[in-house]
């Protein structure tokens, strides 16, 4: 056993994307095992590792950890990418979770009947442009400084940074009224 | 101003409720301010209080705190709920996540069509007894502690006991293939903060009605069908 986190989810990103991301982002390596047939899955379940029979499943530090945001958490904690403090958590934390409503909209985007992607796709212009960047462009605008808490590199610019480009793909344009979140 | 924490959100459950749940708990006194008017958002709108438009808003030590899990992660945290370490907090977080899973099949539930209600309440049930209470069913007895994790009271027992309650509400016999559920949900209940909460005249919110479900499509405009899982 290497002993680097070990990742069980589709060969895909879906859930486990922001996972990658915050790993990859703080250097840590990590492998991975894709779920590619029923069988497979089967066995996850048979076997007891999976705690709601349900993925992402990361195996870390001796635990099988489920649940995204409790893998989300424990990565920020453990690499100090969760600020200094139980207040600077709390923004972390706020700031994360806007995101993650905004990511949900994307994750469910492939999964809509064909009719429905062209207004799904309006929704998530929608949402970002009038909802979500401006928070952050503000954020950023007010403090002036190069991360969104405390001054420092923390999960919430891992997770802001993955969202921004996520969004981009879907709409290319999606950044120009936005100065301060183009800099990132 | 009092420096009790102030809820801001419709008098109802919702995703407010296990935010009043776990301060009274935790024994903290708090305020609330019910949102009834269309009037009344939009000026919380336009004071800028809501980062993402939206409610729960929970004012805590000089913040205006909004996402529901944010909020209850930074009381679980203020008093002692999160465990003793990032390992304790992470079951924690893994615990919690399978309730707030559980519980949200049940949030939608009032805002279901009478026949989309049967349907969910079959769903809710099925998925309580064979997915999520095995998974806490089996913790409690491998260990034999009285508490989830650690040994000691925390976030997770508190938001365990508010998902039992919850889904008894709509199958009163869900907890019958789960002895230990049963002997925990006793003990939790018989914590003294706990023990107030749950009688009569505290701030816990009723099952949602009719009334509920009209006072939010009216104060957020949400006026869409929503449809059962």
């Amino acid at each position: 056993m290497s002993g680097k986190p070990r990742l069980t989810y589709f060969n895909g990103r879906g859930r486990m994307e922001p996972v990658r991301w915050l790993l990859a982002a703080a250097g840590v390596e990590f492998e991975e095992v894709f779920l590619e047939t029923k069988e497979q899955y089967e066995k996850l379940i048979k076997d007891g590792v999976l705690m709601f029979q349900q993925v992402p499943l990361v195996e870390i530090d001796g635990m099988k950890m489920v649940q995204t945001r409790a893998i989300l958490s424990y990565i920020a904690g453990k690499y100090n990418l969760y600020g200094k403090d139980l207040k600077e958590r709390a923004l972390i934390d706020m700031y994360v979770e806007g995101i993650s409503d905004l990511m949900q909209m994307i994750l469910m985007f492939p999964f809509s009947p064909p009719e429905a992607k062209e207004k799904n796709l309006d929704s998530i212009k929608e949402r970002a442009t009038n909802r979500y960047f401006p928070v952050f462009e503000k954020v950023l605008k007010q403090h002036g400084q190069d991360f969104l808490v405390g001054n420092k590199f923390s999960w919430a610019d891992i997770q802001l940074t993955e969202a921004i480009l996520a969004v981009e793909e879907k709409i290319p344009t999606v950044l120009s009224g936005f100065p301060q979140l183009q800099v990132i | 101003m009092a420096g009790k924490p102030k809820l801001y959100y419709f008098n109802g459950r919702g995703k407010m409720e296990s935010v009043r749940w776990l301060l009274a708990a935790a024994g903290v006194e708090f305020e609330e301010e019910f949102l009834e008017t269309r009037e009344q958002y939009e000026k919380l709108l336009q004071g800028g209080s809501l980062m993402f438009q939206q409610v729960p808003l929970v004012e805590i030590d000089g913040m205006k705190m909004v996402q529901t899990r944010a909020i209850l992660s930074y009381i679980a945290a203020k008093y002692n709920l999160y465990g003793k370490d990032l390992k304790e907090r992470a079951l924690i977080d893994m615990y919690v996540g399978g309730t707030d899973d559980l519980m949200g099949f049940i949030m939608m539930f009032p805002f279901l069509s009478a026949e989309d209600k049967e349907k969910q309440r079959a769903f809710i049930a099925q998925k309580a007894t064979s997915r999520y209470f095995p998974a806490y069913e089996k913790v409690l007895k491998d260990h034999g502690q009285n508490f989830l994790v650690g040994n000691n009271f925390s976030w997770a027992d508190v938001h365990l006991l508010e998902a039992i309650l919850m889904v008894e509400e709509k199958e009163s016999d869900v907890l019958s293939g789960f002895p230990q559920l049963q002997a925990f949900k006793a003990r939790m209940s018989s914590i003294p903060t706990i023990k107030k909460f749950l009688e009569p005249g505290s701030q816990r919110k009723p099952v949602p009605d009719d009334k509920y479900v009209e006072t939010v499509r009216r104060v957020l405009q949400m006026y869409y069908d929503v449809k059962a899982n």
